[in-house]
């Protein structure tokens, strides 16, 4: 169901005819104050692991893919029983050791956004962690040039229609003159709120950093035992690289 | 050979001595073979190199189990290590750290030859065999790096692999045959395979043996670059020279230990260590339309990537990258100085090492850098900088105003 509703949110986006317009030069990517925003995920947060994965099987999934994890591996780390994997998350059809995988076809993709919607197993790694992720979710604004009525400051021009804008609410971003490297050009000031969403931003920014967060999680699932067995070993080591300092001393006792 | 007069041991031990040399082999190699007893921490990375490289093999048989070659697998086999096979994650990380660890490793061994003048006169072939070694590890390291079919694998081995299209004549027939197609394309990837798991070990492996052979030929150099042979006792060892082992395997454990405690904080903690290991650009699939910007090699390559990147003329830029690589060969010949450790030398030599190790990391920051005007001409001063080491030698060693060296090595208890 929840799938079906997130395909339906994307049919209404109105004029999805899009082509892959990439090539128009942007005026309007000029970093500033959302270049500070920090996602400050903790992916030993279980709850927000949780309510991330819910967020990415509403929201998500209708287009986005995360074909290297497995729904039964999501449970085992994110501690949601079976059951309940089957019951809230499971697509039609799908069982518990299938990838989560999107029902959006790659000929409908490329025919509605230009380009198929990227799997996003590996986007916070591959975009150097989570914050990229965490400032592209909140920095859609309108723009009636595009084709899907949004901009995006992070990836201009983006394919991406501003799918949580009911969540957040639709932004304007206000631009000002500026001079860079000597050019009159635009640089990004401020978003303002021109309609307000179901959330207030602040549930809005804990809505988007626990969607990161799971993101952050499937990038590598295996993160947090990773760090978990890195203590112990490196206690282990220190304990050896004593002992082997002892028996060092021991033996060259004797040279002089 | 046994001799008539030497007694036959009892036992399986007295039995599988009279056909095999184990306790010739481990009395002349290690309990009665004598190293200088001056060894400072500069002596570790010789046998952290071979650790590492015993690490990189055994981390690289278990991923060879799962990694499967080929354009359309290789990505996603990858992934399957980090995400299904139990503790594939550990493994990868353990070998992909490990080729930085190596490399670091292997930086300081030969910076420590430059050191106390290891090369020189009777230990040159030593370090022939070495800087092949070095020659054989890029190799290994550049195939590796190729394997996991990331997008930065995919571009850095168009781009390396271009540079042999600078070779005149056969050079666009060359890059092809090495491709394999006209591309960097699925038959790259399996030959780089082949090449990474079964040639370039074997060929590491006998390098490392003809290594060893060499050094136990006439021993260790030390931090006083004194020839400890020359000065016997009365029962034919080295005054100065300590057993291998017990003292230099008990010592080299700390070494080890440490090592592995700083390896393991990267490995568990900052695998990818912030770009360096592994690069954002190679956490996407190699794509043929979508060029990473900027294109990098592993930081074990950016100083002569910079040279390169500094010359306005590619075929230029390519050979001065070859005669880089290659200058260290001739060391042993360039170094005229009648001294071999730093410790003795004038200021000329420590003023031009000095140079160099300062080019050579900035020539290894730069190469990781954006190309920008500003920094092609820091590359191109440091490059003088580094070529100047070399290629001056024969003149400054000489005129180097050298210290008397010792009769017999530094060692305060």
């Amino acid at each position: 169901m929840v799938k079906l509703a997130a395909i339906l949110a994307i049919l209404l986006v109105p004029s999805l005819s899009l082509a892959a317009e990439e090539a128009a030069a942007s005026e309007t990517a000029a970093p500033l104050d959302y270049q500070a925003w920090h996602a400050h995920n903790d992916v030993g947060n279980l709850s927000s692991l949780q309510r991330g994965a819910r967020n990415f099987m509403n929201y998500c999934i209708g287009c986005h893919s995360l074909k290297y994890l497995r729904y039964s591996r999501l449970g085992t780390d994110l501690k949601i029983p079976d059951k309940e994997v089957q019951e809230y998350l499971l697509g039609p059809g799908e069982t518990l050791g299938d990838y989560i995988t999107t029902s959006l076809k790659p000929a409908d993709g490329i025919a509605w956004f230009g380009k198929q919607p990227p799997d996003l197993s590996l986007i916070v790694r591959a975009r150097e962690g989570s914050d990229y992720v965490y400032r592209f979710l909140k920095s859609f604004y309108i723009d009636p040039t595009r084709p899907t009525r949004t901009n995006n400051l992070m990836l201009a021009n983006a394919a991406m229609p501003a799918v949580l804008s009911e969540l957040q609410g639709v932004q304007e971003a206000v631009f000002k003159d500026a001079i860079v490297d000597g050019v009159n050009t635009k640089v990004f000031d401020h978003f303002v709120l021109a309609t307000p969403g179901q959330m207030s931003p602040a549930e809005y920014d804990d809505f988007v950093r626990d969607t990161v967060n799971f993101l952050d999680y499937a990038s590598e699932p295996a993160q947090v035992s990773r760090t978990f067995i890195g203590k112990w070993v490196l206690l282990f080591m220190l304990a050896l690289t004593w002992m082997a300092w002892l028996l060092k001393k021991e033996y060259w006792k004797d040279v002089h | 050979m046994s001799t008539p007069n030497e007694v036959t041991k009892p036992g399986f031990w007295g039995w599988l001595n009279k056909r095999l040399p184990v306790d010739s082999f481990i009395k002349g190699s290690l309990t009665e073979y004598f190293a200088p007893k001056n060894f400072n921490v500069w002596y570790f990375f010789g046998s952290l190199a071979l650790l590492v490289l015993v690490m990189q093999l055994l981390s690289g048989i278990f991923l060879a189990m799962f990694y499967k070659p080929g354009a359309a697998t290789a990505f996603d086999s990858v992934e399957f290590i980090m995400r299904e096979v139990n503790y594939g994650w550990l493994i990868r990380y353990l070998h992909s750290t490990g080729a930085s660890a190596f490399f670091l490793v292997v930086y300081l061994h030969m910076f420590r030859a430059l050191l106390y003048g290891s090369y020189k006169a009777p230990r040159e072939l030593l370090w022939l065999f070495g800087m092949i070694i070095y020659l054989a590890l890029m190799a290994e390291g550049f195939m590796g790096y190729v394997l996991p079919w990331g997008n930065m694998s995919y571009w850095a081995a168009t781009v390396i692999i271009n540079l042999f299209s600078t070779i005149p004549v056969i050079g666009t027939g060359l890059v092809e045959w090495i491709r394999g197609d006209y591309g960097v394309a699925d038959a790259t990837l399996n030959r780089f395979f082949s090449l990474h798991v079964v040639a370039i070990p074997l060929i590491l492996l006998m390098l490392v043996a003809l290594h060893l052979i060499a050094l136990r030929e006439n021993g260790s150099n030390n931090p006083d670059g004194i020839e400890i042979k020359d000065k016997k006792g009365a029962d034919g060892h080295p005054l100065d020279g300590i057993p291998f082992h017990p003292y230099y395997t008990v010592k080299d454990i700390v070494g080890v230990c440490f090592f592995l405690t700083l390896f393991f904080i990267v490995v568990f903690f900052v695998p990818t260590m912030g770009k360096l290991f592994l690069e954002p650009a190679n956490f996407e699939p190699a794509d043929a339309l979508s060029t990473p910007n900027p294109i990098a090699p592993s930081w074990y390559f950016t100083p002569y990537y910079a040279i390169l990147r500094a010359v306005p003329n590619k075929g230029v830029g390519a050979l001065l990258l070859l005669v880089a690589v290659l200058s260290f060969f001739f060391l042993p010949w360039l170094d005229r100085s009648p001294v071999k450790s730093i410790r003795y030398r004038g200021w000329i030599f420590k003023t031009f090492l000095t140079i160099f190790t300062i080019s050579f990391l900035a020539l290894m920051w730069l190469g990781l850098q954006e190309v920008s005007t500003v920094y092609v001409w820091l590359a191109r001063i440091f490059a003088v900088g580094y070529f100047a080491f070399f290629w001056l030698m024969p003149w400054y060693s000489r005129w180097d105003p050298v210290k008397p060296v010792p009769e017999r090595v530094t060692y305060h208890g």
